[in-house]
């Protein structure tokens, strides 16, 4: 290391290369209080302007869809449910045939659609309705008009995030072939987290930089043997796995998730394109500063609070490394639906030796681990944040933490202020 | 297969949900995937309860389902058993499980647990949430209620109801039901079991010991309440008391059940009937009103819109089919045609060709109408968290008629200000495009409601196209744009009825000679 390198990144590198302290984790089945991938059309439907996503699957499913947002979002939305029905299932000839109809009938509708995701749900899963062939066959009907894609988000194959997961690795075999060198960021971002970070790219001399799923379907990063690309969302694992079958190579990193996430997410880029120590320092060190002050308001707030961790988004590891490490937050439990070893292996080396990791869930167990511990705040999904705000805990809704812009230097003080925030509400409140 | 954006109505097993959870005592396992979770912050966040409802779900995975889902299945119904202790316990299937065919009412007979267990079918695939609810608590006041010793007959014991239907995640429930249990006692009537909500299982053994029952929500409590009068005798209200006139009428059908004197009902005050002949209210003559909702919200707000606030119904409907016969029947005596239907693009559609002064309806029409640009209150479920108020706020009763009034005419422009408005209407300040001054303005809104209006003409197919001439397009602008597009409405109309190609001021002002207002 020169001294040119951050001391904070210094130190994470320096951490990352020391092998990973043997972790004890907690394997837990039970009820699971998480969303099923469906939910991911929540943003993907806004991110990809000119796709659509059309749910095969029961009136749960498109009961969900509608629940789980919150609020609706009541300008068409660009996504919709087709329904399975009692006669639907009498055979699946029939099923078939009312799906070409359905798709007809969308198509004809929203004549903008450019790209269609049939999505797969438990119920279609179960029947075993083939929604590959389906894609295979409309395609033929619609091509080149409409490109047709399928995938599964159902429950009983994928938690929340892995939504969004399945879907990109859909989209895998549909980038064109390039022998060019590249950077390609992967998972859906907000619009104020990419853009900040193309600038940097660029500023350190890194291109072409593509965003993968980008904001139209036309505009599909071109991937290939000497492609690179850095994970931006954790739950990526067959994304991952396909662009690397097509020859991509992945950049290993921190999330880019507070400062010190940040710095080393993109000095793994900046190694693999051979931008000089003294280039990156000096792309990145106005906004890691920055990033470091509007931490710095937070100090008081978190510094030495505890946090639980209930499992959603997978999100849950590299935000606990985020808080313990530059809030000085301490950990009770940090819960993920699913654990990939291999993309958390920097992310795990930076969590405190002994902190309980957990896997999947039992509900009421974890509860009652929740409820010993008392935590100054536990960050849960929506079922569960008003029982126990009653109970007297504080909590942060996990979900917000995927619909909110956090990644990045510049939302740093963002990112902290989301967890500030309840606490600061319980402090204030006399009622 | 039906291609759908947003439903009105849940899955049953959510409308079982809405038993479970409104109950003390009663758990709920559900054979269920990952995922349908999400169903408990319906009630966590959008209901704001403080509890997790009392559900269990078995949580299966693609990888069970080679193996043994059925074992998944005794094992959370007895680990719920054993955690939640409950008084009994309803067993079910949602979508998928129900593909799967694992029988959980059998399966926990097996368990042999020592409490009633009963077990719901709920077809996912043909049936939606209120039926589910329906059926819920009907199979529970079956497997449960058991005949009572009657209080002996005597002059002085005062008579018993039941007040039935009441569930969580309903519209104005938890205050309905304070409203009529406090009619009721003014009365001289006592309540012995209000149900589902904050009822046992136990109390509803105890249902038989009332006179009558009183059936508040038809959608949940009509089968129950059937089956109560086949079995135990008991006669149930039909009038649901919403409005002054459908209250007063329930005054006279409970006390004719109870066998009591009706009382002077004078004594009952609502503000509502003087509100609405105060001169101010003037102004609501002949508004235009849209009606849309569950089958009794839409058919007491049709009444209430009509006779107590002598607004114009020119749209009522209803998205549950199992209530379109009162739907229609009362539709035709207003003479219009009711809109039964679960696809809220078609009332979308029909909002839009109908344009209205004023919509009553659910969530859905609520956004709807913020789309078209016109003012709208929420008088059915589904709702969502601004439907829950903090404050006492009935539909039913006395109160809830006040209620009524002052929901239904707050989101209009007031009387005077709409003269105004049509006065000086190129006020930079004081326009249309601001929307009423007690509001926050939707004038962004006026664009999408004239597009929503020609588009919803377009719909209608071959009609002549009618051009409008430069003079008259600037004399349409000048109309307040919550009139603009009836008059454009009827203008066009006019001129094809006249068999006129082009539209002038004429035109314009003889359409309004013709129509009036």
């Amino acid at each position: 290391m020169t001294q040119l390198i951050p001391p904070l990144a210094a130190k994470a590198l320096s951490d990352c290369a020391a092998p990973p302290p043997a972790r004890v984790v907690l394997r837990e089945r039970g009820q699971r209080e998480v969303f099923c991938g469906l939910t991911s059309i929540m943003w993907l439907h806004r991110k990809m302007q000119d796709a659509f996503f059309l749910i095969v699957g029961s009136r749960t499913c498109a009961h969900l869809m509608q629940s789980a947002a919150g609020v609706m979002i009541f300008a068409e939305p660009r996504f919709a449910t087709a329904i399975i029905e009692e006669r639907d299932l009498a055979g699946m000839a029939d099923i078939n045939e009312e799906l070409n109809k359905t798709v007809s009938r969308l198509l004809e509708r929203r004549p903008e659609i450019k790209l269609l995701f049939l999505v797969g749900s438990c119920p279609s899963e179960v029947i075993k309705l083939d929604l590959g062939r389906a894609a295979e066959r409309l395609s033929m009907t619609y091509s080149p008009r409409v490109r047709i894609l399928n995938y599964s988000g159902s429950g009983i194959e994928t938690t929340f995030t892995q939504g969004e997961d399945a879907c990109l690795t859909a989209m895998v075999p549909e980038l064109p072939e390039t022998d060019d060198a590249g950077l390609v960021v992967v998972g859906a971002l907000a619009d104020v987290v990419e853009d900040p970070f193309a600038r940097i790219f660029e500023a350190m001399g890194i291109g072409p930089v593509h965003f993968f799923p980008s904001k139209k379907a036309g505009q599909f990063p071109p991937v290939g043997p000497n492609t690179k690309f850095l994970l931006a969302q954790p739950w990526l694992r067959d994304t991952a796995r396909t662009l690397e079958a097509r020859g991509a190579t992945h950049l290993p990193a921190l999330f880019p998730l507070g400062a010190e996430g940040t710095t080393h997410w993109l000095k793994a880029a900046a190694d693999a394109f051979g931008v000089s120590a003294e280039r990156f320092s000096a792309v990145t060190e106005m906004p890691r500063a920055r990033a470091t002050r509007a931490l710095a308001r937070y100090n008081d707030t978190l510094a030495g609070k505890s946090l639980f961790c209930f499992p959603d988004s997978q999100l849950e590891l590299p935000l606990a490394r985020f808080l313990s490490r530059e809030l000085g937050m301490t950990l009770e439990e940090v819960g993920t639906p699913y654990l990939h070893s291999v993309h958390m292996a920097d992310e795990l080396a930076l969590l405190p030796a002994g902190v309980r990791i957990s896997e999947g869930q039992d509900v009421d167990l974890q509860l009652d681990r929740c409820r010993d511990a008392r935590p100054d705040i536990t960050l849960c999904g929506l079922g569960l944040a008003n029982p126990l705000e009653q109970e007297g805990l504080t909590t942060k809704w996990s979900i917000e933490l995927v619909f909110t812009p956090i990644q990045g230097y510049e939302q740093c003080g963002d990112l902290a202020e989301l967890f500030a925030r309840p606490l600061n509400r319980r402090t204030r409140l006399a009622v | 297969m039906q291609l759908t954006v947003w439903t009105y109505e849940g899955p049953p097993h959510v409308g079982a949900m809405r038993i479970a959870t409104a109950m003390e005592g009663l758990h709920y396992v559900l054979h269920a995937p990952q995922g349908d979770t999400y169903a408990d912050l319906l009630f966590t966040m959008i209901e704001r309860r403080a509890k997790r409802p009392p559900v269990t779900y078995t949580t299966f995975e693609a990888r069970d389902l080679g193996s043994d889902t059925a074992e998944i299945f005794k094992s959370a119904a007895r680990g719920a058993y054993e955690r939640f202790r409950p008084q009994a316990m309803i067993v079910g299937a949602s979508c998928t499980a129900e593909l799967i065919q694992d029988d959980p009412g059998g399966l926990t007979k097996a368990l042999d647990l020592p409490i009633p267990v009963i077990a719901l079918e709920l077809p996912s695939y043909s049936k939606k949430e209120n039926w589910g609810a329906s059926e819920t608590f009907y199979r529970l006041v079956r497997g449960l209620a058991t005949a009572q010793p009657k209080a002996p007959e005597s002059r002085l014991r005062r008579p018993v109801c039941n007040v039935l239907g009441p569930t969580a995640l309903g519209f104005r429930h938890r205050d309905d039901v304070r409203e009529i249990a406090g009619l009721l006692f003014q009365l001289g009537i006592d309540v012995n079991v209000v149900a589902p909500l904050g009822a046992t299982p136990e109390d509803l053994t105890r249902l038989p010991a009332a006179d009558f029952n009183v059936s508040l929500y038809p959608e949940i409590a009509d089968v129950a309440v059937r089956f109560l009068e086949k079995e135990f005798g008991q006669p149930y209200t039909k009038t649901i008391p919403i409005g002054v006139g459908a209250t007063n009428d329930f005054i006279v059908e409970v006390c004719g059940l109870a066998g009591i004197e009706v009382p002077d009902l004078s004594a009952f005050a609502s503000n509502m009937p003087w509100w609405s002949r105060s001169v101010d209210s003037n102004y609501l003559t002949g508004k235009r009103v849209f009606i849309f909702g569950d089958g009794t919200h839409a058919l007491a707000a049709a009444r209430v819109a009509a006779d107590e606030l002598a607004f114009t119904v020119v749209g009522l409907g209803c998205y549950n089919r199992e209530f379109a016969r009162p739907v229609r029947e009362a539709a035709a005596e207003l003479g219009i045609e009711a809109l039964i239907t679960d696809d809220y693009l078609e009332v979308e559609a029909a909002i839009a060709r109908l344009q209205p002064e004023l919509i009553l309806g659910t969530q859905m029409e609520r956004h709807i109408a913020k789309r078209l640009g016109i003012p709208c209150a929420v008088i059915s479920a589904p709702v969502h968290v601004q439907d829950f108020p903090a404050r006492y706020a009935p539909q039913m009763g006395f109160e809830g008629a006040n209620v009524l009034f002052d929901t239904w005419v707050h989101p209009l422009i007031m009387g005077l200000e709409e003269h105004l408005l049509g006065m000086f209407r190129e006020d930079f300040e004081f326009n249309d495009s601001a929307g009423a001054s007690h509001l926050g303005g939707h004038g962004a809104a006026e664009k999408v409601s004239e597009a929503a209006a020609a588009s919803a003409q377009a719909g209608e197919g071959a009609v002549a196209i009618l051009h409008w001439a430069p003079e008259a397009e600037n004399e349409l602008k000048k109309i307040p744009f919550f009139v603009r597009g009836k008059a454009k409405r009827n203008t066009e109309a006019f001129a094809r009825d006249q068999h006129l190609d082009t539209i002038t001021v004429e035109t314009l002002y003889d359409a309004k000679a013709h129509h009036g207002r």
